[in-house]
């Protein structure tokens, strides 16, 4: 894992400094709300339904041991007792008093945390593959790249005020697990002539206006990598509409534009760019790719696990995904047990969970965009334990990747901008979902909601998406089928007139008894819906 | 009735005004007739509020109800986890926000 | 309270500036102000005589103004480069570093927090124009030089 030097810790440490100046002139009433809005957003503090709510970042899904023990302490002391992963693969507290705020930035600081840019109109946190540096077909870790993009954006002196958010992902392996072309500007990382580079993607997103984003260049070197982001970055910066903040996102200029005309322009100002000496040496990725080196693992491992006990077997074969290393496994622990609020953790699950890495997986832990979490190097011989105490804590559910395993945003239970409450729902349809036969029998089945437009419950993307809306003071749930987030990336369509929330988990279930009906072997749902189309499940909607 | 309601600077918790002070509870809210937007500028320039506004709300045998579900939402907590919400102890309390 | 801000040796330019469209349309000006939506680019074959470029920011939230100085920068401009309108004091080291030397904000800054802003961060991740080197440069002294 990356870990600070002395000019990194510097920063994050000065940043603490300066909310504590920001927070205390606001106190003092020396800063009026609309002047302290922007400042507080920079930092990822908003003002939400209930209270301030803070998003911690957490630099593409990785996290330390000591890292995961201070969310759960800052669950502990600071808020109710929990806290909430959500599909950007980072943290947010939701009960948070803003004279505690600065405290806390100072407390994460302490571990190399902070909430830098975590809102606001800036570069995001970078987000990446779950299984980075663990699986087995990667072309290289995607890690030391998102490390250095999380440096180059952190302050970026020019793309502060872009006109809206800006996300980037970094994968490298042909299975997409982290929904790269839904984010503005996707890297995949490639081999060509045994050099590594980037496939560069640009445009993508959800909210309104969902788009998956068009290859923009084929390759992009890393002794590059910056100059050509800065490009790109600065063609947004100049052109993206501010008129409407509806149609501020990258991806409406590159639609709007042409991606010939966007890359044409992006080309134009690369030329330029890489002539300015924007690019770290490639001593300095060499150096954060040292903190990424393989750790050392046992050899001679056995293989073996003993699935005597049928509950354990169960959760291996569901939760347990293939490691690059021999006698290792990647732990998938799921956070939506079926009567729970998806991505939600208890302080005392988080410090399980810290303790766990610990004591079975060299330290580390990921975070993942469908709000679970994992243990990426774990023995195969200490599966078991592992499992009981998960099990103890409530937190061995085997449901990665079906129907239950939801993505939900939190809706309108936590959330201002929500027109309808998603995690409700969530809980109804993993209620009537919830036999673990049934579930195995129906597959893969990515089912995501949003309690609003804004899409931060990835509802394009969903295999089944759900969209709450508002309907005269009511809350209505629209229907999507056939969106994907994986490399097979698509948008959802709507079925129809939208539902009640009984309503629609009834549709649901229609929808899977059309799918049981017409598959072919071997076929996911998604299969099925792409072979056969909206009609067979549009009529057994609504008849 | 028009009422008035905010978080709390300092806390952030959600708060009702209440005639001559501000509550937790929303049941206290006082009907703040034509003059919630002054209160609300006053109020924020005391530091005592932010994110002021006004909203609909009718007066029932059960109380003050918000006209929108958001902000019954507000009044009562996170359906989802009713021991954090203003009623514990009340299992049924969501059903209030429908 | 300062009213204007500068980090140039001598005095300010005093002429007033006009829109880029008088400005190209004429011979004599030799002060420019640069609205939101307009090319910086335009003014490239007039940089030798240019000793004052204004860009404006109506909204703080508008950054365009950030790639507008850059590029003025970028391109060899070596005249004052002043940020005036809705400019913040949580803002100035980011405007510094895309090359703004002079700053007339609409609202007068508060001495005290422009001197903490500046002094907050000794480093920065990313070069630009303004010759600060970068950390990366600083962790390869050896590599890199200047």
């Amino acid at each position: 894992m990356y870990r600070y030097d002395s000019y990194d810790q510097s920063i994050v440490d000065a940043r603490v400094d300066e909310f504590r100046d920001q927070v205390q002139r606001r106190l003092a009433g020396a800063l009026t709300e609309d002047q302290f809005k922007p400042l507080r957003l920079m930092n990822g503090l908003y003002l939400q339904l209930h209270a301030y709510m803070l998003r911690v970042a957490i630099p593409y899904g990785t996290l330390s041991a000591a890292q995961m023990r201070k969310l759960g302490e800052i669950a502990a002391k600071y808020d109710k007792g929990y806290g909430h992963f959500t599909t950007r693969q980072n943290l947010q507290y939701n009960w948070i008093k803003l004279a505690d705020a600065p405290d806390i930035l100072a407390e994460l600081a302490s571990v190399e945390m902070h909430a830098i840019q975590t809102s606001g109109n800036c570069i995001r946190n970078i987000s990446s593959d779950q299984y980075a540096g663990v699986s087995a077909d990667e072309v290289a870790d995607p890690r030391p790249w998102a490390e250095l993009l999380r440096q180059w954006s952190s302050f970026h002196p020019e793309f502060t005020y872009l006109p809206r958010k800006f996300k980037i992902c970094v994968i490298a392996t042909e299975d997409d697990r982290a929904a790269m072309r839904l984010h503005d500007i996707g890297l995949k990382l490639v081999e060509r002539d045994g050099v590594i580079g980037a496939e560069v993607y640009a445009g993508g997103g959800m909210g309104r206006t969902p788009m998956v984003a068009p290859l923009i260049r084929d390759f992009v070197g890393e002794d590059e990598i910056i100059s050509y982001l800065e490009a790109c970055l600065r063609v947004y910066n100049r052109y993206g509409r501010r008129d409407n903040k509806y149609k501020a996102r990258i991806k409406i200029l590159v639609h709007e534009i042409g991606v010939e005309e966007y890359k044409r322009q992006v080309e134009e100002e690369f030329a330029h760019m890489r002539t300015l000496g924007l690019n770290p040496p490639t001593e300095e990725l060499d150096r954060i790719r040292a903190f990424f080196a393989a750790p050392a693992y046992e050899t001679g491992l056995g293989e073996d696990i003993d699935r005597a006990d049928p509950a354990f077997a169960l959760w291996v074969d569901r939760q347990v995904a293939a490691h690059k290393a021999p006698g290792y496994a990647i732990v998938n622990i799921s956070l939506k047990p079926l009567t729970g609020i998806p991505g939600d953790a208890s302080a005392e699950q988080i410090e399980l969970v810290a303790g766990l890495a610990e004591q079975y997986s060299l330290d580390e832990i990921r975070v993942t965009h469908a709000q679970n979490l994992v243990l990426p190097h774990v023995k195969k011989a200490d599966l078991y334990a592992i499992w009981q105490k998960l099990d103890e804590a409530g937190l061995a559910e085997a449901n990665l990747d079906l129907i239950t395993d939801i993505i939900a945003c939190p809706g309108l239970d936590y959330c201002a901008l929500a027109n309808a409450r998603s995690i409700p729902l969530a809980q109804k349809i993993a209620q009537r979902f919830a036999d673990a036969e049934r579930q195995a029998e129906l597959g893969e089945l990515k089912l995501k909601i949003s309690g609003c437009i804004n899409a931060c419950g990835h509802h394009h993307a969903g295999h089944i998406g759900i969209l709450g809306v508002d309907r005269k003071g009511v809350e209505n749930f629209q229907l999507l089928l056939g969106g994907s987030g994986a490399e097979d990336a698509s948008l959802g369509q709507i079925t129809g007139p939208g539902f009640s929330e009984d309503g629609v988990v009834d549709a649901i279930e229609k929808v899977t008894d059309i799918y049981l009906a017409e598959r072919t072997d071997g076929e996911r749902f998604l299969d099925t819906y792409r072979r056969i189309g909206m009609k067979p499940f549009k009529e057994a909607i609504y008849g | 009735m028009k009422i008035l309601t905010g978080n709390d600077l300092v806390s952030g918790d959600v708060i009702w005004w209440a005639g001559e002070g501000w509550s937790r509870q929303v049941g206290d809210s006082a009907d703040v007739g034509e003059h919630g937007d002054d209160l609300a500028r006053a109020e924020e320039a005391a530091l005592r509020v932010v994110g002021a506004y006004v909203i609909d709300a009718t007066a029932t045998d059960e109380g003050v109800r918000p006209a929108h579900i958001k902000d019954r939402i507000r009044a009562l907590g996170p359906t989802v986890r009713p021991d954090l919400t203003l009623k514990p102890n009340d299992a049924d309390a969501g059903n209030w926000v429908i | 309270m300062v009213e204007f801000l500068s980090f140039r040796d001598g005095e300010a330019t005093q002429e007033p500036a006009v829109t880029v469209e008088a400005f190209t349309g004429q011979s004599n000006a030799t002060a420019v102000r640069i609205e939101p939506g307009e090319d910086a680019r335009e003014l490239l074959p007039f940089l030798d005589r240019l000793s004052l470029v204004e860009v404006n920011f109506p909204g703080f939230g508008d950054g365009r103004g950030y790639s507008a100085a850059r590029i003025l920068r970028e391109a060899g401009y070596a005249g004052e480069l002043r940020a005036v309108g809705d400019v913040l004091v949580d803002q100035i080291v980011a405007m510094r570093r895309c090359g703004f030397d002079s700053f007339h904000p609409a609202k007068p800054l508060d001495d005290a927090a422009v001197d903490r802003a500046l002094n907050r961060y000794d480093d920065v991740y990313q070069k630009t124009i303004d010759g600060r080197r970068p950390i990366w440069a600083k962790r390869h002294p050896e590599t890199i030089n200047g």
